[in-house]
């Protein structure tokens, strides 16, 4: 499923200092944020994967925006994504 | 799949409010953070008309952000601010350079005037001067002192009645927390006050007392606010780390969302507790505190009997003025004046109370377990690049940790250990 993924506020450093993501993410069908999240781990992420996950979700203190929204409104782990989607993850934890 | 904004019930909503769990579109949402921010400025009464307010711009998103609404609501309700940025140039050769580049951009948007004080303007050393002179060692003490400072001595420099911080909700329970923790029951009176400083030459507000960090963010990201954020992604696993994780872990696996609301307003009881040796970091005076805190401990139960004891006996020194600079200290002289003696003097630890003379030796004399905590938290201060950087934040807490520890070896050798850290030094002092 090709998705853009966007890391920010800080969260880039640890992939790769890369910002925007344009990637196909293996998907039978459905794909949720819960089976997305360890796939850009193991394949995005270049560093410190403890602080972007805490168990199976994301670390607390990391925003998610699923197409310029809020995740919560859309169930979070279990928000289904689209074709097309673009995702948003941004480090609320620091630089004041 | 979408909702609708539960207030105009037109547009998508955008998001889930942390603090009230609305669901609001993006128009619906800037409007209420703003309103929400105009009430505490209002009911805290925290600016008065004319003020000439300097507004502690780090680059970072809670200034910016900061810099952006104060600026929106400046003009909306005709507060009548005389605002500026005022940031802070530590001279550590390219650590500073992204994030002024910001501030810089910030000016040219909001059009309020910048000022960039370097430690050059403020002491007549940069950070890396001092390095120089005292090597990497003990810098930590020099830069958590500086930086404590820098925003007071900048702010009358630039003739400023007050100075407003971008401290946040999480910010402020994530301070009470520690304070509870370290059983520093004036500061933790003191901590959750949106005004600070109400006696003394240059008082602090935080207009963002009430405002969740996601909120910022989120406010920030939607209208595309210009913040540096880079710094400090690694900052969550020192020194404030654990604090914000167990609140984070109280809203999530503990089901309580309002973690942060009640941490707030716990340390807020605590100040009613307290009476007036809360509120304001000039007001508890002597021994009256003293008193105060052990009516609030006997009051609080278990904390408070925790708190007693980390406070001693020994009563509160008051804080006076500096006899050179003029800055809130519990001792005749100010710590960074102390400091800068020793760097004047060619004789750089001074004020560092290991070497020289009298405070030397009280450093010996109260003994290798504070030390060594001094030497700690220099070390977990230096791993974020204290002297070259790293996150204000927990620069600070470690520096603070790091200078608390300094002050006590300096000259306070007999008394009982907690009293002397709690009234010298002001976390929220820290530059952000
Ligand atoms: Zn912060
Ligand atoms: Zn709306
Ligand atoms: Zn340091
Ligand atoms: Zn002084």
């Amino acid at each position: 499923m090709k998705l853009c993924i966007e890391f920010g506020g800080g969260l880039e450093l640890l992939f790769g200092n890369q910002k925007n993501y344009d990637v196909e993410v293996p998907a039978d069908g459905s794909l949720t944020v819960r089976q997305l999240l360890p796939w850009a781990r193991d394949n995005l992420l270049q560093d410190r994967p403890e602080l972007f996950m805490k168990g199976d979700s994301v670390r607390p203190g990391i925003l998610v925006l699923i197409n310029g929204c809020d995740w919560e409104l859309s169930g979070t782990l279990d928000a289904e994504l689209q074709p097309g989607d673009e995702v948003v993850f941004i480090s609320t934890l620091h630089g004041g | 799949m979408v909702a609708l904004c539960s207030t105009c019930n037109k547009e998508r909503a955008a998001l889930k409010r942390p603090k009230t769990l609305e669901q609001l579109c993006r128009p619906c949402f800037f409007r209420a953070l703003e309103d929400e921010v105009h009430a505490t400025i209002t009911s805290c009464r925290l600016f008065r008309a004319g003020e000439r307010v300097a507004v502690a711009a780090s680059g970072g998103k809670d200034s910016t952000v900061l810099a952006h609404m104060l600026t929106l609501l400046n003009a909306r309700h005709g507060y009548g601010l005389d605002l500026l940025l005022l940031s802070i140039d530590e001279g550590i050769a390219g650590y500073r350079d992204d994030s002024l580049a910001t501030v810089k951009r910030n000016e040219e948007t909001y059009g309020i005037p910048l000022t960039v004080l370097s430690y050059r303007d403020l002491y007549g050393w940069s950070m890396d001067e001092i390095v120089r002179e005292i090597g990497t060692r003990n810098n930590c003490t020099f830069c958590g002192v500086f930086r404590r400072q820098a925003l007071d001595r900048g702010a009358s420099l630039v003739g400023a009645d007050k100075i407003a911080t971008g401290h946040n909700a999480d910010d402020v329970a994530e301070t009470v927390l520690l304070n509870i923790l370290r059983g520093d029951a004036p500061r933790l009176a003191r901590c959750a006050s949106a005004f600070t400083g109400a006696g003394g030459p240059l008082p602090r507000v935080k207009p963002f007392k009430w405002t969740y960090e996601k909120e910022i963010v989120l406010y920030a990201h939607f209208k595309r606010l210009d913040y540096f954020s880079t710094e400090c992604v690694y900052a969550p696993y020192a020194a404030r780390g654990f604090a914000r994780d167990l609140i984070k872990d109280l809203e999530a696996s503990a089901a309580r969302p309002s973690a942060i609301m009640d941490l707030i307003h716990s340390a807020e009881s605590w100040t009613v507790c307290l009476g007036d040796g809360g509120g304001d970091g000039g007001g508890g005076g002597g021994s009256d505190a003293a008193a105060s805190d052990g009516a609030a401990a006997a009051a609080a139960g278990g904390n408070g009997s925790a708190a007693a004891a980390g406070g001693g006996g020994g009563g509160a020194r008051r804080p006076r003025s500096c006899t050179r600079c003029g800055y809130l200290t519990s001792q005749p002289v100010c710590k960074a004046c102390l400091l800068l003696e020793g760097l004047n003097s060619g004789l750089p630890r001074l004020g560092i109370g290991k070497v020289k003379g009298g405070r030397g030796s009280a450093a010996a004399a109260a003994g290798g377990g504070r030390g060594r905590g001094a030497e700690r938290a220099a070390a977990g201060c230096g791993a974020q690049g204290c002297g070259g950087g790293g996150c204000g934040e927990v620069g600070a807490a470690a520096a603070a940790a790091g200078a608390a520890a300094a002050a006590e070896a300096g000259g306070r050798a007999g008394r009982p250990p907690r009293r002397a850290a709690v009234i010298e030094f002001e976390s929220e002092g820290a530059t952000r």
